[in-house]
């Protein structure tokens, strides 16, 4: 996911003008906080800040539901975000020797970010796909049945 | 819509393979054509029912009865004079001494046709769900027209109470009555939420019918809202599910387009509109207090009940939230009416139930079938028996609030009350089959894991118990547990049901339960013996935690 706002000049006036958008009552907080996400990879402490003066929402408040939700990030993540399902139909498939696989290619650990920024790898609750388990989700992109053979071919898709 | 009238099955263990089950079941294909009935009578072949020396039987349904041995050369007579006329062979069929335990459970069962039977899923995969001009070529706002123009918002909720329908969402509350519970309720705002969180390990049921018929949940929101009184209603979907996002987004659209959504609908003093909340990933929002938080901009955190949201929801009004499941039953009930509906399943527990098929099986996937299926039946005729011809060792029902069912209850009809007599609970439909290669440790642990991430940490019992109890539960599949890590983990799990705020942490301590209860001897060996039967736990020894 690309960082296209970095200067808090243009996230203060990107934040003032999603909040005119979509309007400036509480119920409209994690719709905002979505696009926030979507739009910059993570919701980073200057858009918090920017985003509690907009909506009169103290910026403790913002920052729990942030950190509540997993789909919202406040850590920035890497170009390409591998979720991995490891609730219990895709574990009874087969999914740890899968996930065991990923860390290895990867080096990475669960929650981690690679040093060049390419990977995150983040461990999910279940994905609602469990028909065809083990189940990973690489940005947009949904593998199933996937086995520990296909890692390599399927990460070599990304660059 | 296919619909089955009767089903056949034919036994196909190695054994009936080699006395020639294949030759009778490619004979009863042709018969079943030439006599015409390939549209009526489903056919397939099962595992694991037969007793040596008196194959290959076939099994005819809803009647139970079963056939003989059987040569390719009695399936004319069988099909002719039992399918086709409705008279059932006697000399043909297998004196009961000659059956396996195995089957002996099938007399019982005279009368239930364990055929699949979709209302849920009717449309599903046969219209367009993005264009509502199809949904109502297919009967669809024929019933909101019916509700509408013919019955006021009181008749409206007997009707739904008559036909006993219960919430799918895995609690069982009598949809009816929530229904007069809100329409009773002070207050001039009222809202209508349809549960679409569904984040239930194995469970996809909902996501299928939102990406696949969105309009008949829109249509049974109108239904509910027209008898309740509300005018205003939220579909709240998880963030993951994109495409039933999209899906529903087109077709609030449309039905706006129609004039089925917003004001005067049907030329009636009625006003409704809707729109879509997703959700940001957290599977406590299923809860209906939580979900209604996180509407409102908060974390998704319980809140103390009463006040129900019946009678002080979303922004403390009067709130009604049915699940997608649910939902989707109204409009064929409204159509066809209660004693339709009544009609199939079970008394306690008409209706059908759509469940997922997950694990060590042949066929995965979806089915929706008459309440009161048992789970033996499920394996043998949609799952299509065990993966390599294992054992079935336990099933995992409902998704992680569910229960661990042994094979020794496997018999038992699948319906609220039959599950709740025996001790277990049928959570939202998802079945999680495992054979003998699962450990119950490691699946409990993976369990726990869940509970851990998800448990919103509001309440005491829930976030203690559960990171505590996967730490136990990890030092077990170690081999560094003790007995006395037993007691604990039955005290955690009394603790979690009686005392945690919601059905989160309720529904955490009964795998903690289960599994001691069900599977103790294979726990002690972890423990005793440093021995993990199945092969799967690490035991090295070490903490890892």
């Amino acid at each position: 996911m690309p960082i296209k706002l970095k200067q808090e000049q243009d996230i203060n006036h990107y934040i003032r003008a999603l909040a005119d958008e979509k309007g400036h009552e509480k119920a409209e907080l994690i719709p905002i906080l979505h696009e926030i996400n979507a739009e910059l990879g993570y919701i980073s402490d200057d858009a918090i800040k920017a985003l509690s003066e907009q909506m009169k929402i103290p910026t403790s408040q913002i920052y729990s539901v942030v950190t509540f939700y997993r789909m919202l990030s406040n850590e920035p993540r890497g170009r390409h975000v591998i979720q991995f399902c490891e609730s219990a139909p895709c574990h009874v498939a087969g999914g740890r020797k899968v996930l065991l696989k990923l860390q290895e290619e990867l080096g990475l650990t669960q929650g981690e970010t690679s040093q060049d920024d390419k990977w995150t790898l983040i461990t999910t609750s279940c994905l609602g796909i469990c028909g065809v388990g083990p189940v990973m989700i690489i940005d947009h992109d949904i593998y199933g049945n996937v086995t520990p053979d296909q890692v390599p071919e399927i990460l070599s898709h990304y660059d | 819509m296919k619909s089955t009238r009767s089903m056949v099955l034919v036994s196909a263990d190695p054994e009936s393979m080699d006395r020639g089950a294949l030759d009778v079941f490619t004979e009863l294909q042709k018969q079943i054509i030439e006599f015409g009935l390939e549209e009526e009578i489903a056919l397939s072949m099962v595992n694991d029912i037969s007793k040596p020396g008196f194959v290959p039987l076939v099994l005819v349904y809803p009647d139970a009865v079963i056939y003989g041995p059987i040569k390719p050369g009695d399936v004319h007579q069988i099909v002719e004079e039992h399918l086709y006329k409705g008279r059932v062979v006697e000399e043909k069929q297998i004196s009961p001494y000659n059956l396996s335990g195995r089957i002996a459970w099938l007399s019982a069962r005279k009368g239930t046709l364990p055929a699949e039977n979709r209302i849920v899923l009717k449309n599903v995969g046969v219209i367009d769900p993005e264009d509502i001009s199809d949904y109502i070529i297919h009967d669809g706002y024929q019933a909101l027209g019916t509700v509408l123009n013919d019955l006021t918002p009181e008749e409206t909720i007997a009707l739904i109470k008559k036909s006993g329908l219960r919430g799918r969402g895995g609690a069982g509350f009598p949809t009816g009555l929530k229904w007069q519970f809100v329409n009773t309720a002070k207050g001039e705002k009222k809202y209508v939420i349809c549960n679409a969180d569904e984040s239930e390990p194995g469970t996809f049921k909902d996501r299928l019918v939102l990406e696949g018929d969105p309009h008949a949940i829109i249509e049974a929101m109108l239904i509910s809202a027209y008898a309740v009184g509300a005018d205003e209603g939220i579909v709240y979907i998880r963030g993951e599910y994109g495409l039933a996002i999209s899906r529903i987004k087109i077709a609030i659209e449309q039905a706006r387009n129609f004039g089925l959504l917003g004001k005067n609908i049907f030329d009636t003093a009625f006003n409704f509109d809707l729109h879509i909340h997703a959700g940001a990933g957290a599977y406590i929002c299923g809860e209906e207090t939580a979900l209604i938080e996180s509407i409102e901009g908060n974390r998704g955190e319980p809140r103390s009940r009463p006040p129900y949201p019946t009678t002080a929801g979303l922004w403390q009004k009067p709130t009604l939230v049915n699940n997608v499941e649910t939902l989707a039953n109204i409009p064929a009930i409204i159509r066809n009416g209660a004693e339709w509906f009544q009609s199939i399943g079970t008394d306690s527990s008409p209706g059908t139930k759509v469940f997922t098929i997950l694990g060590n099986v042949n066929v995965t996937g979806l089915i929706e079938v008459p309440m009161g299926i048992t789970l033996r039946e499920v394996i043998s005729i949609y799952a299509k028996g065990m993966k390599n011809g294992a054992n079935f060792k336990l099933a995992q029902t409902g998704g992680s609030s569910g229960s661990i069912i042994p094979s020794s209850l496997q018999d038992i009809p699948m319906d609220f009350d039959s599950y709740k007599k025996a001790g277990v609970s049928l959570g939202s439909g998802a079945l999680l089959i495992a054979n003998d290669e699962v450990c119950v440790v490691d699946l409990v642990k993976v369990l726990l894991n869940f509970f851990r991430n998800e448990s919103c940490g509001k309440c005491y019992p829930c976030r203690i118990a559960t990171p505590r109890a996967y730490e136990i539960l990890t030092n077990i599949s170690e081999g560094i547990g003790t007995m006395h890590d037993l007691d604990i983990l039955l005290t955690m799990s009394k603790h979690l049901v009686e005392l945690s705020l919601c059905g989160l942490g309720q529904t955490a301590g009964s795998p903690l339960k289960d599994f001691l209860t069900h599977f103790r001897a294979e726990v002690e060996a972890h423990i005793k013996l440093k021995v993990c039967p199945a092969g799967v736990c690490p035991m090295s020894g070490r903490r890892t935690y």
